[in-house]
């Protein structure tokens, strides 16, 4: 599940005094990690150095016993800066270093993970991994095996942006966030304004005892704003936010994203909401552009086609899937029309998911999760592809991983997390305005609002943040207080027009939840418009 | 200057820092700043997983982490660096480069100075015998779902089993210094029929290991998967609902999210008076709910202490239905002429006498809930949530559960909710909400919740 409460909670905290200001808590070990990235103060070691500090927990884990062991060390920093109105609430860089073992030993699992870069610390961290595998042997009920992956013995890979937020000045980038609040609140029935700048840099390194040595660099960065008009008589309040979708990319993505040239028009929109018709309940064909409709595709199809889920391998926490079981799905399941194709990547230009090489260190591959409107494959890791081993045989394919393997850091066990899941154009090069111009009566519903979906994926319900009301091809006027209900399946089965190529952009979660302890993943989904016909409709602006 | 001290332990040594030693090293880091105020956050967390599923060990692991945040201010400009690096050249470089940061940094208009000395309670959370447990004991708590559900053949076990111990202290180079180190166990289990009709949930926590009852929990997870097999449909509408402790909690603990006066103040909170202000004093629920944040409740045991190092003592936030307190945050405190709250660190709701089966044996027509999942504001001027039920939603008809039936959407605010109570059972402490923390919550009955459609999730 994408969470943004996580990411204002962390925000939160950090605004609110120091980062992570929270009750330390074991269940709550993901917001210790992640609000834990360390300093500016310390660096990585050189390229050898690390290499020997790998070298030397695989060797560890070897002795120990491990019959595969992969190592990481990462470095992971964060700079985020947040304003409001027309004053900085908190300047924050957080950095942290170390590194995890993971090993397999006798078919089970066990990990490790520590700050100590010494040789020492590293080797105790590895036999610690060996150690827990061999408790958990008395566990067991079949052995883990893993699917063959080719050893990339000497590979680097660096992130598409060309400027380093990180070489950009506190001064340059509260400026810009000022400026931008000061525009939003020129707008009338403007009141507050909140403002950042969120970034975060990975330095991966990856080693494996089966000879790979992987070193790789991504940036991502996020602009956000929320803009708070309130009625005079304070009988309403309505905001207008997630203006900017985040992305894979640099400082370079942030000027791009003009935040003091939109927020004008952005403060417009929050105004105008305090005097929208509220919604008539009902069924409405819904035109939705693609910075609401990838929130939809993450949650609709990105998590349900995880493979570890429809296995059961989720189901403590976030649950299964309604595409399970596999043998019941694959080139068998309608999940929309004959146009619908639904991809798996992880090497779109920008996407928050891409990367050169996984946790496992497997080069990732394209690949069609939904082909013609048939379920015809699932995100997967080493251990999951021969899961699949009978479908890629039918196929004529190879099992292999789809490079989906990630940890949110060094110390975190890497999992299957979901790559970049986008829906592909159309062959027709339309777009939104010929698709609302089909459209006799509608919504359309543009950027992500409120979402809840049930534990297999089934039942969902979307906000958005702004709604029009479509009459005869035309948009006659802002609506309030829209939601939709859905049945996955039929709802993109409901999907009846798409647009082409020119309409498509990336949307994407720089927190999507998951995992026991819970682990941050950041992904992108492309998307173009699309419509729905006759989807339930109801109001939320209930006062009792 | 010579080297100082050791500022820290050697490596393998993991458990939390102890109150010398956190109080060493933000003395260190007082000593180096040159700021007009230097703050500094530093935790510590070994924490120790077993995870199972599919009735497979699938991953486990031990991580030792510490995050160091130090603050500098000078004036009204302040920053704030963090890292994991506790050697004095780490110390060293983060000071200097919070003070570099700082310095660029514009203006905060509501900075405050810091904080002298303060006087906290003394929570006893850490329990030695839990900090010491190794991967052998989790491996074999799993042991108690794992075995049966293979022995059964026809159920799937999923579950976490969790503990750690940590520590977190808070000081200044003005006198402030808090700490409070605690320790944690917490078990959840899912169980899923091989049929996929039937799931049941079950979990407890506590800070110490041995006051959870593997056994217990695991039985009522199988118990709980085994009756809501073959579920059937019922029409979504307005129900009496017997909500369980954690489904309470689901719902209640999203209060504290929105208690902030602040934002009442501004206009942008459900407690929001009309035409201004906000609605200190005014009944907004039943008047038998009464909802408070106190960290030496035997119950709670949590950190006497907010991230600014605020002391906590016992917070009523609702009394007796009534509202009589919302959030003050220093700054707002000096503002609006009030005092000061602190920041909660947990939350309990204040309960009754009767128990889940009472209030089932008192119920003509009904609905029982395990748990709630998912939920997501709709609606901030209301606290409206919408999400759905989970792992075991039953029918109650003339006293008895009757009936297993599907998962229900909800559209639903716990004010709305805490209007319409009938009946509030024992509060206990909850293992799974979504946001963690120190949370107890009674079960309750209330009328009129709003299904607003069926999910056929299992």
């Amino acid at each position: 599940m994408t969470d943004r409460r996580e990411f204002l909670k962390r925000g939160a905290a950090a605004a609110a005094a120091l980062a992570a200001a929270t009750a330390w808590k074991s269940t709550a070990g993901v917001a210790l990690a992640s609000a834990a990235p360390a300093p500016l103060a310390s660096e990585l070691p050189d390229d050898d150095t690390i290499k020997d500090l790998m070298l030397a927990a695989l060797d560890a884990a070897r002795s120990a016993g491990a019959g595969y062991a992969d190592v990481r060390i990462g470095r992971q920093r964060q700079n985020f800066v947040f304003t409001r109105e027309q004053q900085i609430q908190n300047v924050v860089d957080t950095d942290s270093i170390g590194c995890g073992v993971r090993a397999l030993v006798d078919g089970t699992w066990g990990f490790a993970a520590s700050r100590n870069l010494t040789r020492d610390g590293v080797a105790a961290a590895a036999r610690e991994a060996v150690a827990i595998a061999r408790a958990n042997r008395i566990a067991r009920d079949r052995p883990v095996v893993l699917a063959p992956a080719p050893a990339v013995p000497n590979a680097t890979w660096k992130s598409a942006y060309s400027i380093d937020p990180f070489t950009i000045s506190i001064e340059e980038k509260a400026d810009l966030l000022l400026k931008a609040n000061a525009a939003a609140m020129k707008i009338a029935g403007v009141k507050y304004v909140f403002s950042g700048l969120f970034f975060v840099k990975e330095e991966r390194n990856f080693a494996s005892s089966e000879g790979s040595f992987i070193t790789q660099t991504a940036i991502r960065s996020w602009p956000l704003m929320q803009i708070t008009a309130i009625s005079p008589d304070f009988s309403d309040f309505q905001s207008r936010g997630n203006v900017v979708q985040p992305m894979g990319r640099g400082w370079e993505f942030v000027l791009e994203s003009d935040l003091p040239g939109n927020a004008g028009k952005w403060g417009e929109e929050a105004a105008e909401k305090l005097k929208a018709k509220p919604v008539d309940v009902g069924r409405y064909d819904l035109v939705l552009h693609p910075s609401h409709l990838w929130l939809t595709v993450h949650e609709s199809i990105g998590h349900p086609t995880e493979l570890d889920r429809a296995m059961g391998y989720e189901a403590n926490f976030a649950g299964t899937s309604f595409v399970s079981p596999p043998e019941k799905m694959l080139g068998k399941f309608r999940y929309g029309p004959e146009f619908m194709n639904i991809q798996g990547d992880r090497s779109q230009e920008g996407g928050l998911s891409t990367i050169g090489y996984d946790d496992e260190g497997v080069k990732p591959a394209d690949f069609l999760l939904i082909k013609n409107g048939v379920v015809n494959d699932y995100q997967t890791t080493r251990e999951q592809a021969l899961w699949l081993d009978w479908w890629y045989k039918q196929q004529g394919r190879e099992a292999k991983s789809h490079g989906c393997s990630y940890a949110q850091g060094w110390n975190a066990v890497q999992f299957q997390r979901m790559p970049n899941v986008s829906l592909l154009p159309g062959e027709k090069e339309i777009g939104w305005d010929e698709i609302v111009a089909d459209t006799e009566r509608g919504i359309a519903i543009i950027g992500d609002g409120s979402f809840s979906i049930d534990q297999q994926r089934y039942n969902a319900q979307f906000g958005g943040q702004l709604f029009y009301e479509i009459r005869n091809g035309k948009i006659t006027g802002m609506l309030k207080d829209v939601a939709y209900q859905m049945r996955t399946p039929d709802f993109w089965n409901s999907m009846d027009m798409i647009g082409g190529k020119k309409s498509y952009m990336l949307g994407g979660s720089f927190f999507d939840g998951k995992g026991q302890p819970g682990q941050a993943n950041a992904v992108s989904h492309g998307c173009v418009p699309a419509r729905f016909r006759q989807v339930n409709v109801i109001n939320t602006g209930r006062k009792a | 200057m010579s080297r100082p001290h050791r500022l820290i332990r050697a490596p393998g040594e993991d458990g939390p820092l102890s109150r010398e030693e956190s109080q060493r090293i933000i003395a260190r880091a007082a000593e180096l700043s040159k700021a007009d105020s230097v703050q500094v956050q530093l935790q510590s967390a070994h924490s120790s997983n077993t995870r199972f599923a599919a009735n497979q060990m699938s991953t486990s692991g031990s991580i030792f982490d510490v995050t160091l945040a130090i603050q500098s201010s000078f004036g009204n400009k302040h920053a704030v660096v963090v890292t994991n690096d506790l050697s004095d050249e780490s110390l060293r470089q983060a000071v200097a480069q919070s003070e570099a940061l700082a310095k660029l940094a514009p203006d905060d208009p509501e900075a405050m100075p810091p904080l002298g000395a303060q006087q906290y309670q003394s929570v006893q959370a850490y329990f030695e015998s839990t900090a010491s447990l190794g991967a052998s004991d989790m491996a074999r708590a799993a042991m108690t779902a794992l075995e049966p559900a293979r022995a059964a053949g026809d159920l799937q076990v999923a579950g976490f089993i969790v503990k750690g111990a940590g520590s977190n202290a808070i000081g200044n180079d003005k006198g402030l210094f808090a700490y409070h180190r605690n320790t944690s166990a917490n078990y959840t289990l899912t169980v899923r029929t091989a049929d996929g009709t039937g799931s049941g949930w079950a979990g407890a926590d506590h800070p110490d290991w041995s006051r959870i009852d593997f056994e217990a929990v695991s039985k009522r997870a199988l118990d709980k998967a085994r009756a809501s097999r073959g579920p059937v449909a019922i029409e979504p509408g307005r129900y009496t609902v017997i909500l369980e402790p954690q489904a309470v909690g689901d719902l209640v603990q999203l209060t504290s999210g929105y208690i902030d006066a602040r934002s009442a103040d501004e206009g942008r909170s459900p407690f929001v008076k009309q035409g201004g202000g906000n609605k200190i004093g005014e009944k907004i629920v039943d008047e038998r709910v009464t909802i408070l944040s106190d960290p030496s409740d035997a119950q709670l045991l949590s950190q006497p202490f907010d991230g600014e190092g605020f002391p906590l003592g016992n917070q009523i936030w609702i009394e007796k239905g009534v509202l009589k307190k919302l959030y003050y945050s220093r700054y707002w405190a000096k503002n609006k002429n009030a005092t000061a709250t602190g920041a909660p660190q947990s939350i309990k709701m204040m309960g009754g006498s009767a128990s889940v089966d009472d209030m089932v044996a008192a119920t003509e027509r009904g609905v029982l809930v395990t748990r709630l999942w998912y939920l997501r504001e709709v609606d901030p001027r209301t606290i409206l949530y919408t999400g759905l039920t989970r792992d075991g939603t039953f029918l109650v008809e003339n006293g008895k559960i009757t009936k297993a039936i599907r998962n229900f959407r909800f559209n639903e605010s716990p004010l709305f909710m805490l209007n319409n109570l009938e009946v509030l059972g024992r509060p206990e402490r909850l293992a799974g909400t979504e946001a963690g923390g120190d949370i107890v919550m009674p079960a309750i009955k209330v009328r009129d919740f709003n299904f607003t459609s069926l999910s056929e999730a299992v």
